[in-house]
């Protein structure tokens, strides 16, 4: 399984994703692959990927694609980001 | 080790931003101070926002400004700025945001580990309203677990 997290230059807000993921999938007990990016290269990382991770604002970028789009409110809920990872893989 | 110092340069608090421009502008003014980045730095990390949108804003009341890595960061920096008024960025949930954090990183790769802190500091949902209401750069340093060097 893959998650990929999205932000606009994939070190910053898509980098917190990627670490708050990586602690919902060690609490679920799943395994992953969590893979940040930029917006810009997302058709290249996401066309193998089961969930994609992002913000409101790059939902519209995103734009088609096989893996279910969660838009995280809150980055450092990592509640909110647990249930995510729990409702797509679990 | 994990969050790049922060001396006292790089906190301004009660920062009078009649916009997020002005926000971002006190921010980035805060890492140049300190010696981590030029003045272009600020502008790539208002190009962010300009281009994607407010999704800086990614928890109530913070935004995470920072740019990619490039010429005119000099040093891996970490700046705080405390807004007097809360200012909107145009965010749908995490509006007004209260407190600014700025983050330059000279690469990618060793950048982690700083994002890897910030996230672990962050999770507490109580620090971003602790740093709101500091009056010193000491208390913000002991809020965050950093040192001024």
């Amino acid at each position: 399984m893959k998650i990929v997290t999205i932000c606009g230059a994939g070190i910053g807000a898509s980098a917190i994703l990627k670490v708050n993921a990586e602690k919902a999938l060690a609490a679920l007990g799943l395994d992953a692959e969590v893979v940040a990016a930029d917006v810009a290269s997302v058709r290249a990382v996401s066309d193998d990927a089961n969930v994609i991770l992002t913000s409101q604002e790059f939902v519209e970028a995103i734009g088609s694609t096989y893996a279910e789009v969660i838009v995280i409110r809150n980055h450092f809920d990592q509640s909110e980001i647990t249930a995510a990872v729990e409702k797509a893989l679990g | 080790m994990g969050l790049p110092p922060l001396p006292d340069e790089a906190v301004v608090l009660g920062v009078s931003a009649p916009s997020w421009r002005d926000a971002l502008r006190a921010v980035g003014g805060a890492l140049v101070a300190s010696g981590a980045t030029t003045d272009a730095y600020t502008d790539a990390m208002t190009a962010m926002v300009d281009e994607h949108g407010p999704y800086i804003v990614i928890s109530p009341g913070l935004a995470f400004a920072h740019a990619r890595p490039g010429a005119s960061v000099l040093r891996d920096g970490l700046a705080v700025v405390t807004l007097a008024t809360p200012v909107a960025f145009g965010h749908p949930h995490n509006d007004p945001v209260s407190v600014v954090l700025g983050l330059a990183v000279a690469e990618v790769g060793t950048h982690l580990e700083s994002i890897g802190a910030i996230a672990n500091l962050f999770n507490d949902a109580s620090v971003t309203g602790r740093l709101a209401a500091a009056t010193t750069a000491t208390e913000v340093r002991t809020i965050m677990g950093v040192t001024t060097a």
